[in-house]
């Protein structure tokens, strides 16, 4: 019996410029958000992603056809995507937004990522994104387009083993309890957690071949998807800071003090 | 009303005419480069800033936790030198050809300056590799030589460059090393002192004289290997850079194929001259790079250090010395960028590359050196890594030229254009 034919694999990488993990971020003063006239880089998350999918290429080789990497940001997140391309990306996607626009919102990414699968004439085998971008924390995204495209999904791994004959992937989760492992039939959306590896340093050559790999610029209208927020935010403070405490000197004082506190739980 | 409009008019329009002319005029005075936008120095390219980045983040995640190892242990780790030709970093210049990046000289600039916010010992590996040994191949060496020397050089391979002596610093070219040809080889006997990479290298620049009867116009620049014969003597214990090796070599008959000479027997002088300005660039970078490491070290602990009530970084007399250290900084930075983007784009830079030696190197220790008092008794103990840079920053006026041997260049250049 013929074996069945390697399917080779098409992998897409959703990237977001974000503020610097080590950047020490400020509200601002209209209150609406955070200042972001500070530095910005790939979401860690996201580099693991990119990480992940360069290391699926060196273990499975010429299995894996390419590695494409899509984000959808104002003009300077090509940085980021050259920053993915110096990695080991193939290929970018930038769908541009004016720079004064909103940050686009999980559903709106996922819709605007299912629209680019739709469009690739080679299809799409495996999504991996970052579990959450540290902007917002949202952990939605990938979810919500494994939602609406149909497809399996396996969020937070943090062990990806992908079979190409069989067109399956076993991924280990990391969840509340400890380790899940499920086995996902492709196409398949993956998230990133913390440990499922550690990304390589864009190497000067790397940099330099980069320089000469595609970047395709798209608009929002291209695709056909509305990025406009549906989530107004009202007010962005700072948690308020902390006061001292009281000493008491017994627990009937303590229990009488939270009484008065109106901590009504306690009898 | 009309008539009045109307010279109004072409008045308005003459003078922009003449303005317009006047700016062409100015416009043809520079050359065409010039007339594209002129940017500052804080201007690099796309590839320039991500290259920075990355070597950031090498430095702090792979150097940073070894740092004060290696500087206790004065030994160089090796993982850290592979990691260097991991990352494309120790053939910057080099073509793609030969196994380099193709990148431009700034990026070497880069890469040594980020290097050295971590710390400088690392630095002067990179810039010696990169700034003298890759760049006389690149300059001087025949095709033959580019072929087989830089591609092992990018790889893997650490180079190190040969002129010092214990009788000979300054007054390089008083150098006693002897080249005798013999056949077709040629026996090098001599001492070179003052090393850098010597320990962990495996190529060898070395300067020695064929004919002292024809004083400096005897030196040649060979090229050689550490399994030809050079033995490896003794490795000084520094003040400074203490990873950073720095041995004697001896040289007892050593034999050096004939096609091991690069560029003219007895054009070595040339070679050496030339090649220094480059590497005064590159200390320069490192320097700035030490400064900005110790400064970014001092100075968020000043403003969490709190005494009568504030952090130190808030009194007055604590902020004029930041702020003053922070101004050296940026022109020691700013000399030093000019000197390389003047060298890129084929303009001399003997004067500038002086300037920001110097300079630098002043900065340095003085940048240092009050970094350790805003830190007050934490910045003195070794724990916290800040007195490293002082001791580091003390070399910065001595290798590669000495500061009087800088300020004697400059002096020369402002003599001939004054008198």
């Amino acid at each position: 019996m013929r074996p069945s034919a390697v399917r080779l694999l098409n992998v897409l990488v959703p990237i977001k410029r974000t503020i610097d993990y080590a950047v020490k971020i400020r509200v601002n003063p209209q209150q609406t958000g955070v200042d972001t006239n500070v530095k910005h880089s790939m979401n860690p998350f996201d580099e693991i992603a990119v990480e992940e999918a360069v290391r699926l290429r060196e273990k499975l080789k010429d299995a894996v056809k390419s590695i494409k990497v899509i984000t959808i940001g104002p003009p300077k997140a090509s940085e980021t995507l050259r920053t993915a391309l110096a990695m080991g990306a193939d290929a970018g996607i930038h769908v541009e937004v004016p720079e004064a626009s909103p940050s686009p919102e999980p559903l709106g990414v996922a819709k605007a990522l299912q629209a680019v699968i739709k469009r690739e004439k080679e299809g799409v085998d495996l999504v991996i994104l970052g579990k959450q971008a540290i902007d917002d924390d949202a952990g939605q995204t990938g979810q919500m387009l494994a939602g609406l495209m149909g497809w399996s999904q396996a969020t937070f791994a943090s062990k990806i083993v992908v079979d190409t004959e069989k067109k399956e992937a076993s991924v280990t989760r990391e969840i509340d309890g400890g380790l899940e492992e499920i086995r996902c039939r492709l196409p398949l959306v993956l998230t990133t957690d913390l440990r499922l590896n550690e990304p390589r340093y864009a190497s000067l050559p790397n940099i330099m071949k980069a320089k000469k790999k595609p970047i395709e610029k798209l608009s929002a209208s291209d695709l056909g998807v509305d990025l406009t927020p549906i989530l107004e935010t009202l007010k962005v403070t700072e948690p308020p800071k902390r006061t001292g405490g009281q000493k008491v000197e017994s627990v009937d004082e303590l229990v009488q003090k939270l009484k008065d506190a109106g901590i009504t739980a306690v009898a | 009303m009309h008539r009045a409009a109307a010279v109004a008019r072409s008045v308005k329009a003459s003078s922009v005419l003449r303005a317009g002319l006047r700016q062409h005029a100015a416009a043809r005075s520079f050359s065409a480069s010039a007339t594209a936008r002129l940017n500052s120095l804080s201007t690099y390219t796309e590839d320039e800033e991500m290259l920075r980045e990355s070597v950031q983040r090498f430095a702090n995640e792979v150097v940073g936790p070894k740092v004060r190892e290696m500087d206790e242990n004065e030994m160089m780790d090796p993982a850290v030198i592979k990691g260097l030709f991991d990352q494309g970093l120790m053939g910057i210049e080099t073509s793609a050809d030969h196994g380099g990046s193709e990148s431009s000289f700034t990026s070497a600039i880069i890469a040594i300056e980020e290097l050295a916010r971590v710390d400088p010992s690392v630095s002067v590996v990179c810039d010696v590799h990169n700034t003298l040994v890759n760049t006389i191949f690149r300059k001087y060496g025949t095709k033959d030589q580019q072929d087989k020397w830089l591609p092992q050089l990018a790889e893997n391979k650490l180079g190190s460059f040969c002129l010092s002596e214990p009788a000979s610093g300054s007054d390089a070219f008083a150098l006693q090393t002897r080249a005798k040809k013999d056949g077709s080889n040629w026996i090098i006997n001599g001492s070179k002192m003052w090393i850098t990479n010597s320990y962990e290298a495996e190529i060898f620049l070395i300067f020695a004289n064929v004919d002292p009867a024809q004083g400096y116009k005897g030196i040649t620049c060979f090229v050689a290997t550490k399994d030809m014969g050079i033995q490896i003597a003794k490795k000084e214990q520094k003040l400074g850079i203490r990873a950073s090796s720095t041995c004697t070599l001896n040289f007892d008959d050593l034999k050096v194929p004939e096609e091991n000479v690069i560029g003219e027997v007895g054009k070595g002088y040339k070679i050496a001259i030339e090649i220094l300005n480059e590497g005064r660039v590159g200390i320069a970078a490192q320097m700035v790079g030490l400064a900005q490491g110790a400064f970014d070290k001092a100075v968020p602990y000043t403003y969490q250090r709190s005494q009568f009530g504030q952090p130190i970084g808030t009194f007055q007399g604590m902020a004029f010395s930041i702020a003053k250290a922070a101004v050296d900084i940026e022109s020691a930075r700013l000399l030093t960028y000019n000197a390389a983007r003047r060298k890129e784009e084929g303009k001399s830079f003997t004067k500038e590359a002086a300037m920001a030696k110097y300079w630098s190197s002043v900065v340095a220790q003085e940048v240092s050196g009050n970094a350790i008092e805003w830190a007050g008794g934490v910045g003195f103990t070794r724990e916290t890594g800040i007195e490293k840079y002082w001791r580091d920053s003390k070399i910065g006026a001595i290798y590669e030229g000495t500061s009087n041997i800088q300020l004697n260049t400059i002096a020369k250049f402002v003599q001939k254009e004054y008198s």
